[in-house]
């Protein structure tokens, strides 16, 4: 029919879900008033809409009944939305004539009374149908992929991210805000149930990475400012002043060794050790190249002493040296920025203002055979070796009052029993307790390696936790309880150490407004499903990585960032992205040019143009509002904004939300 | 459990209704989360999904109103965490202006509102539907606009 | 040792009340111990304040009631101020002190053995005085 309105051919499939809606929607009576609805030609029911019988069945009635437009009540449009319209595109009806009533999230898990139900569904399913009488047919426009990746942390997860993404044959940069890559990995001894030393497994990929042609590091380095969007992100990065040129440093430590400031705390040490104010944070650092501590250097400060600049055999100090921003353009972001142990000093009755009592990281230095004692096992107070240790699990861990953290930090059982099977196995003669709530090992040969702690070595578990730490002299009096003896006891010890919660770095907000995704309480970021996304966000184009999305180990993390480095290598592979067609569109008849939509956009994706126009005969030149389309994003605040309504939401238009809002409301 | 109860024993033949213009990043899925964990609402709630929260024009309200709606609200993701960045600031302030207008032509403030919910917060979604189907019981239905060729 | 019945309904009532007076959810307890670690009147107890937690949620009124931890109880709150689910166990003792005394004839303190307590020297005139007004009808 040219010309007219032509009559709608609407087709309503309602699903019951098995038992999911049809037990508390009467989904026959739901389809016999579809029928009745203006513009629907058919109307049928099935269990299971989304399995392949049901697709089959809705492609088939779209042909047989020539229908041009569809409506599924089932379940939330968020599940399946997908699927119908790909099936409906096969069919060939385009998929943006399909629309969806939620009748199971919205309608019948919630909704007790069948009555109430069924009368909500179909209100529901009439909204549905009202609006798809006004769907278009919207088809995609396509957006250019940069063929690079940006990774932000250098730690495990970014770096084996890196790797994956830089042998498919793809760029990668990886920022890192420290002066070395290596994050928490870096700082530990052992790792377990292995036991492997945790630099040996590292460095190899640290220097991998250093080395291979497809990755470059910006090390003491920051993410500024994030623009675009998937496929086209526009990142400004600022390169600290490093007071070193890289070029030139041979990585001899003259520098380190002589500088006359050493008054600063070592941050990878956990401050057990002081470091110059030119330093290299450890001994494998890549890149083997100091950085001057600004905070710290007499010569920044005061302008006197430079003696790194006299001593350098190669001149590569450099104190005029500035920031500077650099700005590069990437597909795919992944972040990988970490996790950090929450503070102590709300668990006062733990006395970890004591030099003795240490958290489980300060462990890890001590007996790192590169660490502040060399590897030997002393009390930081007088350097005496311990004969009785006590370890404290979840401090601060399954927490739910306002001193700590509700989630179990998940690493701390398998770390406590590798630190306590470490000291037995270098000193059997050290007594070693551990006090614990529960131990979990749920990983492979995770509990196997807890039980040779407890069965071979001997170490003391204690189920019940720790009241408090009193200092009696030399000795820290530790009282506790034995909940499955039922006896209080109180312990000797002469170091305690404390497996504090593992909580999200304090900047993470800080990245998430940057990067436009969310965070949840803990401030981990949020992946776009729990179950079946752990991977991405809810931007497209971003991806987590490792701790910054929850406590987990390094095989989980090595796997985690495996599997977001095989989603961006998916991504930056297409040629061209799919962009989403519901985007404004200006009506330029109406359209005043007063530009307050470009104001409100959160995208720029506005901006104007100059047209000429007919009007009565009349030639005229007018300003008009254009719209980007790989930019718009589709949230329609534009068209609130507009005044005359000339610019509107294709997929959500004016009319269609004012059709669902009538159907319901009749 | 309890308020269906007690609403059903106040006023047997008022039904009223509720319609809910959901963002679809964080109140609908915060909505289908409440759905997920089967918490209970009652049923005369309506949602209609829009993009943002920033799409739901004065219009929508008022015709929603004018059609016999006895609530409306708006929820959205919270202030900082918008999917499109900066969408329900603009909510935000849509919401003072809105609120000016229904309480000028006397709908009473109580039957409109606009609130924040994210995906995860199914709980607050079912709180917030029951604390306005709770003011609503109370005031009444809807009277004050209305499309002067029906007869109520 | 006899085996322990677990009969949720034998002490509903007591433990309903127990919730009543107090606020606090007895399951919130995860048996960490940490309120016994703390403790500092544990000498004078039988059963461990974990302990006494632990047997209400399994139903066993009985056994809580009869004990002398209760009285031996401070109300110093260490242990409300360090359980990490937040369970205010100095309530929960209070609530079934409550309730044993305002069981039908319990009087824990008779006005007739006032005069007996006075003859100790250290005992403070105002504990005498507040354990009176507490603990008899």
């Amino acid at each position: 029919m040219q010309g007219g309105i032509k009559l709608r051919k609407i087709g309503v499939f309602v699903c019951w879900c098995g038992s999911n809606i049809a037990a508390t929607v009467d989904v026959e009576q739901v389809v016999q008033e579809a029928n009745k609805m203006s513009g629907v030609a058919y109307a049928a029911d099935y269990q299971y809409m989304c399995s392949e019988i049901g697709q089959n069945m809705m492609k088939d009635a779209i042909l047989k009944h020539n229908l041009d437009r569809v409506v599924i009540a089932a379940c939330s449009p968020r599940m399946h939305e997908g699927t119908f319209r790909r099936a409906a595109e096969e069919s060939g009806i385009n998929p943006y004539l399909v629309e969806i009533a939620n009748i199971r999230e919205q309608c019948s898990w919630v909704h007790k009374d069948k009555k109430a139900g069924t009368e909500k569904a179909i209100a529901l399913t009439r909204a549905a149908v009202a609006k798809v009488t006004l769907n278009t047919e919207l088809i995609p426009g396509e957006i250019d992929v940069v063929k690079k990746a940006l990774i932000i942390g250098g730690g495990i997860a970014g770096i084996q991210a890196a790797l994956d993404i830089a042998d498919a044959g793809y760029k990668v940069d990886i920022v890192e805000k420290t002066p070395s890559i290596g994050g928490r990995m870096a700082q530990l001894d052992k790792t377990f149930p292995t036991l492997d030393c945790s630099a040996c497994i590292l460095t190899p990929k640290m220097v991998d990475a250093a080395r291979h042609p497809n990755i470059t590091l910006h090390t003491y380095s920051e993410v500024e400012k994030i623009s675009g969007y998937v496929g086209n992100f526009n990142v400004s990065i600022k390169k600290k002043a490093r007071y070193v040129d890289m070029d030139k440093c041979t990585g001899c430590r003259i520098c380190t060794e002589k500088c006359p400031s050493k008054k600063a705390k070592s941050e990878f040490e956990e401050g057990l050790k002081n470091r110059g104010a030119v330093y290299i944070p450890f001994a494998q650092a890549v890149p083997n190249v100091p950085v001057i501590d600004t905070d710290e250097c007499i010569k920044l400060k005061t302008g006197k002493c430079g003696l790194c600049e006299k001593l350098c055999p190669s001149g590569a100090i450099d104190f005029n040296q500035k920031d500077e921003m650099i700005t590069e353009e990437y597909g795919a972001i992944v972040v990988a920025s970490g996790y950090d142990i929450i503070d102590l000093d709300k668990f006062g009755e733990y006395q970890y203002d004591h030099p003795d009592v240490i958290t489980s990281l300060e462990f890890e230095r001590i007996t790192n055979a590169a660490g502040p004692t060399n590897g030997k096992f002393v009390r930081p107070s007088d350097g005496e070796k311990p004969k009785k240790v006590v370890f404290v699990q979840c401090v601060g861990s399954r927490d739910k009052t306002e001193r700590g953290k509700s989630y179990c930090s998940k690493i701390c059982c398998m770390y406590t029993a590798k630190h306590s099977m470490l000291i037995k196995e270098k000193y059997p003669d050290i007594e070693a307790y551990v006090f614990y709530i529960d131990v979990r090992t749920p990983g492979k040969n995770f509990d196997e390696f807890q039980r040779r702690a407890v069965e071979k070595y001997g170490v003391q578990y204690i189920k019940g936790m720790v009241g408090k730490i009193f200092p009696e002299g030399k000795k820290l009096m530790v009282h506790g309880v034995d909940t499955m003896s039922g006896e209080t006891l109180v312990i000797d010890a002469d170091m305690v150490v404390l497996a504090a919660a593992t909580k999200a770095k304090s900047d993470a907000v800080d990245l998430k407004r940057k990067l436009n995704i969310s965070t949840d309480i803990n401030n981990f970021f949020t992946e776009a499903h729990p179950k079946l996304r752990p991977v991405e966000t809810a931007s497209a184009g971003i991806y987590l990585a490792g701790a910054c999305q929850g406590p987990k180990d390094i095989p989980e993390t090595v796997a985690q960032s495996s599997a977001a480095a095989a989603k961006v290598i998916g991504l930056l592979n297409k040629s061209k992205l799919v962009n989403n067609p519901c985007v404004s569109a200006v009506d330029e008849s109406l359209c005043s040019g007063c530009l307050a939509c470009t104001e409100m956009c959160p995208y720029d994706a506005i901006s104007f143009k100059n047209i000429e126009i007919d009007d009565h005969g009349q030639k005229i030149k007018k300003v008009v509002a254009d719209v980007n389309e790989a930019l718009c994003h589709g949230c329609g605040g534009c068209t609130v904004t507009c005044r005359p309504g000339a610019i509107d939401l294709k997929g959500f238009t004016n009319k269609q939300i004012l059709a669902e809002v009538d159907a319901i409301c009749r | 459990m309890s308020l269906d109860s007690n609403i059903a024993n106040k006023n047997e033949e008022f039904k009223p209704l509720i319609v809910a213009f959901c963002c679809n990043w964080c109140s609908y899925a915060g909505a289908d989360l409440a759905g997920t964990s089967r918490l209970k609402y009652p049923a005369n709630v309506k949602i209609i999904r829009v993009p943002c929260s920033c799409r739901v024009n004065l219009n929508f309200v008022l015709r929603a109103f004018q059609h016999g709606a006895d609530g409306v609200v708006i929820a959205g993701c919270h202030p900082g965490d918008c999917h499109y960045s900066t969408g329900n600031y603009h909510t935000r302030r849509r919401f003072s202006l809105i609120t000016n207008l229904t309480e000028y032509i006397g709908i009473e403030k109580e039957r409109f509102k606009v609130d924040w919910i994210s995906a995860a917060e199914g709980n607050k979604f079912a709180t917030v539907m029951n604390d306005i189907l709770e003011d609503v019981y109370k005031l009444g239905p809807n009277k004050k606009l209305r499309d002067a060729r029906w007869k109520i | 040792m006899k085996k322990m019945k677990i009969t949720p309904d034998k002490y509903e009532n007591e433990l309903l009340q127990i919730k009543k007076i107090s606020s606090e959810m007895v399951n919130d307890c995860m048996q960490c111990g940490k309120c016994t670690a703390g403790c500092p009147a544990t000498l004078e107890m039988d059963l461990l304040p974990h302990q006494i937690i632990r047997y209400l949620q399994l139903g066993q009124f009985h056994k809580v009631i009869e004990s002398k931890t209760i009285w031996s109880c401070a109300s110093c709150f260490t242990c409300a101020a360090r359980c990490p689910r937040g369970v205010d166990l100095a309530k929960l003792m209070e609530a079934i002190r409550l309730i044993s005394l305002r069981k039908k004839g319990n009087n824990r303190l008779n006005v007739e053995d006032v005069s007996q307590l006075m003859t100790d020297q250290k005992m403070p005139q105002q504990a005498i005085v507040s354990a009176l007004r507490k603990y008899s009808k």
